[in-house]
């Protein structure tokens, strides 16, 4: 394996409950993100799939340095970016960028596109110099297979995959390494929805990039990742590569959350086998004792409410299959039958 | 979190989503990257403030709003260049004259004392433009960047003076204006403006705040940081631009609301006082003898109006300017 | 253009998937008659950039326990046509220029508003993407539920309670009893959306029409509230008309599927046989174009271009400028919605295309 870009070392984001006006009092916490791992090398792409609530935007804002760490690492080229601020904060901003969800809150409403492509460079003015900065956007818009003519117009003037596209070029201006790309595609059409994956698949190659991508849509998700990881309730349940989670999921959330996926082909719906889950996700705020998911397991046993199951390949698992789960009882079971 | 609402949920809503200009529409734009509409002027650079004055220059109301603003500010600096008269001048008042109806020489007539309503109108202006442009810019110097700092910051410091606006709002402006100029005694234009400045920011405060509010958790603000963008950027490149609308277009309406509010304290005798001229006065003085003398309210009653309508039209004009939504 | 959606049972017997029409206890019903039929509705919005043709001759039925889902992108008319039967369209700025939509064979569109509200809610009701805003904040849910039955019913203070209470264990709300008091933000998403099924299943309707209700929910809970509407519709054997653009939903849950594009159907068909083999380009693309959950898959297929401004849709047929199939008829006439047959000749039942290649489509 290469030498990693990006390693996340159990990191936590807490946002403080308090009381009063005054005289803040905190009375707990909601834990977003709990104590989360992994990394990332150059030129992969890591999915993260998880319902809502289940921390993956904080993370993406934490790794971002939006939200400040509670604890733990995030470390860019061996470079722990969290306790940066000022300069080194601004230099780091170059190489980690964002997609965000919403083409229509993301662009700001009163700033040509070209001055919204060309934000970038005025904020680190050494990646273009003064008179080179008009030629660049247009290149870019070029790039996101937008006309460059479109520098003067406004965002409402265009579509949500147009927006996003502008969006994409304002990530790119800087020439990150790693994009951070928040639902990048959930707002958009389904017709529309490929062209933006493509494009992002195509600026990979050609830029060499490296993404997270976040989202909800587990078809996508496989689609664009190597690797994935699955979260619940701030917790890193499992990762792996694609065929490994999809394939051979372990973690019975895993299992249930690809089951529930509807599958755009009625060939014999009534047979499918699908594990609907009871309830709702525990609050952030008070999340059950042991492992997070045991209030909606099947599988759940005395063992699961007092102790912590730890992210690590399960003993059982061997070969081409193994990868890290957090489940005292996990078990490979295929759930979307893809052998 | 959950997906965003596709766009087809009211009915209203789909032509606008889809008709959404020529990008989206035309044949040209069926291909992502299609030819498209040739931008006028090739090489220009747009940017909103540069578009908004293209736009503006093409307004009817920004042009008629901005030539009455213009001709009432001209009237204010240099009264001599529409009149010969100088009311401030012994023997420019004749008692002779006392009320007499507009005629040929005498366009607007005369006032009780015998004065030319025509040059003390003219004269007049200078009083009510000053009111009204001091105290329209220190209400938004100050309740503009108390509200925009207040917004930014929140906390406790936001918590403090938002109470602070609080009081002010409990005080009515023509009330507190009454209370504060009776015990000052000194009436004159730069005193008006201060007191009604004094008793008018909390508006714009509250208006800025909630607009700042509004704006800073868009996602093109964690944009921005996201760039690397300060706090000097964030706010004045996408955080004011997308607040300043509504304060501009209050702010202009308040300017007519001060004019007339210094009119009715000079017309309750404790704002400008005589022997300065102001509109607000002449309608004091003319207000009694409305029934036989009409004319000696009307014509500074109008030309009241007419200011204060040409700059809600400014306003109106340079809001809707600074909209890229509504080209 | 008229009898382009008449379900398969009409000639041909019954389709296989077509749910076979028992009567249902209620209200005496031949069976094979639509409870629903819309015919050549036309929709425009007057906007100011112009008229916007929101649906342009859309015709299809329903039949009681059959589900009908209407697939379309934004902007493809599939929640102004709904709104349409519902009778909560914007008027103005639409205005429904032609066609008629018959319930029952009564046209709703010449009804007396009296006679209309009657049919709303009681008879037909709908079930809204946002389940958020569609319930009143400052009204507990139960007050809410119980609302219908004391308007529309009469009934008492303690009558229309024990019903709320009744409805929310009918849609599985856990300690209902002790809820019943809660208000709408005390609920989960997926909580929430089971309490607008309740209230559209309050007053027993004969149709329900599902406007993307599982859009805004995550893919658990949308599993849990897709398999309860359907659970009740085929216990109180009501139509179903579902609104969605997500295929995955519609091939769990639908009999039949009408596909729109730019404001009229492209493509009718049984379900299995839409997924297996659409006669329609855009149908193609858009089956091609979504990712699979079973398999990695090369690059995915993108239909190019965007779905066209309703103000100015394509002439000839709207979808040319992204079809990959494109001819120069494509540019000049416009398709009609015709039978689609088999390579022998035979009429596939229920199977409609307006595509000038359909064949092509289909066998190519």
């Amino acid at each position: 394996m290469a030498e990693p870009i990006l390693e996340v070392k159990d990191l936590v984001k807490h946002y403080p409950l308090t009381q009063g006006i005054v005289l803040k009092k905190q009375v707990g916490a909601v834990r977003a993100v709990d104590g989360v791992s992994f990394s990332l090398t150059k030129g992969e792409t890591l999915g993260i799939v998880g319902e809502s609530g289940c921390g993956k935007s904080t993370l993406a804002k934490v790794l971002m340095n939006l939200e400040k760490a509670t604890s733990g690492q995030v470390l860019f080229k061996g470079e722990d970016i969290t306790r940066l601020s000022g300069a080194g904060l601004k230099a780091v901003r170059r190489n980690i960028q964002m997609v965000f969800q919403d083409p229509y809150t993301s662009l700001n409403p009163r700033m040509t596109v070209g001055d919204i492509i060309g934000e970038p460079f005025e904020i680190h003015p050494e990646v273009a110099p003064k008179g080179d900065r008009r030629r660049a956007v247009q290149d870019l818009l070029d790039v996101v297979g937008l006309n460059p003519e479109y520098i003067n117009r406004y965002p409402h003037q265009f579509s949500g995959g147009q927006r996003q596209r502008i969006g994409i070029a304002r990530g790119l201006a800087l020439k990150p390494e790693l994009i951070i790309c928040d639902e990048p595609v959930s707002a958009l059409d389904v017709s529309v929805q490929a062209q933006v994956i493509n494009l992002l698949e195509q600026l990979q190659n050609e830029f060499r990039l490296s993404y997270m991508f976040i989202a909800h849509d587990l078809s996508i998700v496989r689609h664009i990742s190597d690797r994935v990881g699955v979260m619940y309730l701030g917790k890193m349940v499992e990762i792996g590569t694609e065929e490994q989670i999809y394939s051979h999921p372990t973690h019975p959330y895993t299992q249930a959350l690809l089951s529930a996926v509807p599958v755009p082909d009625p060939t014999g719906r009534e047979h499918r086998e699908r594990i609907l889950l009871s309830g709702d996700i525990p609050s952030p705020a008070n999340p059950p004792s042991g492992c997070r998911f045991r209030t909606r397991c099947w599988k759940a046993e005395e063992r699961c409410s007092t102790e912590v199951p730890l992210l690590a390949v399960p003993s059982t698992l061997r070969g081409p299959a193994a990868h890290e789960s957090a489940c005292h009882f996990a078990e490979v079971r295929d759930v979307i039958g893809s052998g | 979190m959950s997906e965003p609402t596709k766009s087809e949920n009211t009915g209203a809503a789909i032509p606008g989503q889809s008709g959404s200009g020529p990008a989206a529409g035309g044949p040209a734009a069926a291909t992502a990257k299609g030819s498209g509409a040739p931008d006028a002027g090739g090489e220009r650079v747009a940017s909103l403030w540069t578009d908004a004055w293209t736009d503006l220059r093409r307004s009817p109301l920004f042009l008629i709003g901005g030539f009455l603003v213009l001709f009432m500010v001209v009237l204010a600096i240099a009264p001599q260049l529409f009149t010969d008269g100088d009311p401030r001048a012994g023997g420019f008042c004749n008692l002779a004259d006392s009320l007499k109806r507009p005629s040929g020489s005498h366009w607007f007539g005369f006032d009780v004392q015998g004065c030319d309503i025509y040059t003390r109108t003219i004269w007049g202006a200078r009083n009510s433009i000053i009111v009204g442009m001091v105290t329209t810019t220190l209400v938004v110097l100050v309740g503009g960047s108390l509200g925009l700092w207040a917004g930014w910051i929140g906390g406790i410091g936001d918590s403090v003076l938002s109470r602070v606006t609080e009081i002010f709002f409990a005080i009515p402006l023509l009330l507190g204006g009454m209370l504060i100029m009776s015990t000052w005694g000194e009436g004159n234009a730069w005193t008006v403006s201060a007191v009604m400045a004094v008793l008018g920011w909390p508006q714009i405060y509250r208006l800025m705040r909630s607009a700042v509010l509004a704006n800073k958790h868009n996602d093109y603000v964690v944009a921005a940081r996201a760039l690397g963008a300060g706090t000097g950027r964030i706010v004045g490149r996408h955080i004011l631009p997308n607040a300043v609308a509504p304060v501009i277009v209050v702010s202009t309406i308040n300017l007519g609301v001060y004019i007339g509010a210094e009119a009715a304290l000079s017309y309750l005798g404790i704002g400008i006082q005589s022997p300065a001229i102001s509109w607000g006065l002449m309608i004091s003085d003319a207000q009694a003898r409305f029934l036989n003398a009409p004319h000696v309210l009307l014509f500074p009653a109008a030309v009241l109006s007419v200011t204060v309508l040409a700059f809600i039209m400014l306003g109106d004009a340079v809001r809707d300017a600074l909209d890229p939504k509504l080209r | 253009m008229t009898d382009m959606t008449k379900p398969a049972r009409d000639g041909a017997g019954p389709g296989p998937d077509a749910v076979q029409v028992i009567g249902g206890g209620r209200e005496s019903l031949v069976p094979g008659t639509p409870l629903l039929e819309v015919d050549d509705l036309h929709i425009k919005f007057h906007t100011r950039d112009g008229v916007a043709k929101a649906v342009n001759g859309v015709s299809y039925s329903v039949a009681a326990g059959e589900t009908l889902a209407v697939l379309g992108e934004s902007g493809s008319g599939k929640s102004v046509t709904a709104q349409a039967i519902m009778g909560i369209l914007d008027m103005p700025p639409g205005k429904i220029t032609k066609g008629s939509i018959r319930f029952r064979g009564e046209d709703l569109l010449t009804m007396s508003p009296k006679a209309r509200r009657a049919v709303r809610g009681r008879k037909i009701a709908m079930i809204f993407q946002d389940a958020l805003s569609s319930l009143n904040p400052v009204l507990s849910v139960g007050y809410q539920l119980g609302e219908m039955f004391r308007v529309h019913q009469g009934a008492g203070r303690k009558e229309a309670k024990e019903k709320a209470v009744e409805l929310m264990e009918r849609v599985r709300i856990p300690a209902a009893r002790q809820r019943v008091g809660d208000y709408p933000h005390q609920f989960s998403g997926g909580m929430r959306q089971r309490i607008m099924i309740a209230m559209a299943l309050a007053l027993e309707p004969d149709l329900i029409i599902a406007d993307e209700p599982t859009t805004a929910l995550d893919v658990t809970v949308q599993a849990q509230v897709m398999d309860l509407l359907a659970e009740l519709q085929a216990e109180f054997n009501m139509g179903l008309i579902l609104i969605t653009h997500d295929l995955g939903v519609v091939a769990d849950v639908a009999d039949k599927i009408a596909v729109m594009y730019a404001g009229r159907i492209v493509e009718t068909a049984p379900v299995h046989e839409l997924y297996a083999r659409p006669a329609h380009p855009y149908t193609k693309g858009l089956l091609n174009s979504i990712p699979r959950l079973d398999q990695k898959g090369q690059n995915l297929y993108a239909i190019q271009g965007l779905p066209p401004s309703l103000l100015r849709i394509p002439s000839g047929c709207a979808f040319n400028p992204r079809c990959d199939r494109v001819q120069d008829v494509c540019h000049t006439e416009l398709p009609r919605l015709v039978p689609v047959l088999d390579a022998e000749g035979a009429d596939l039942p229920g199977r409609r295309s307006a595509c000038h290649f359909w064949k092509e489509t289909l066998h190519g």
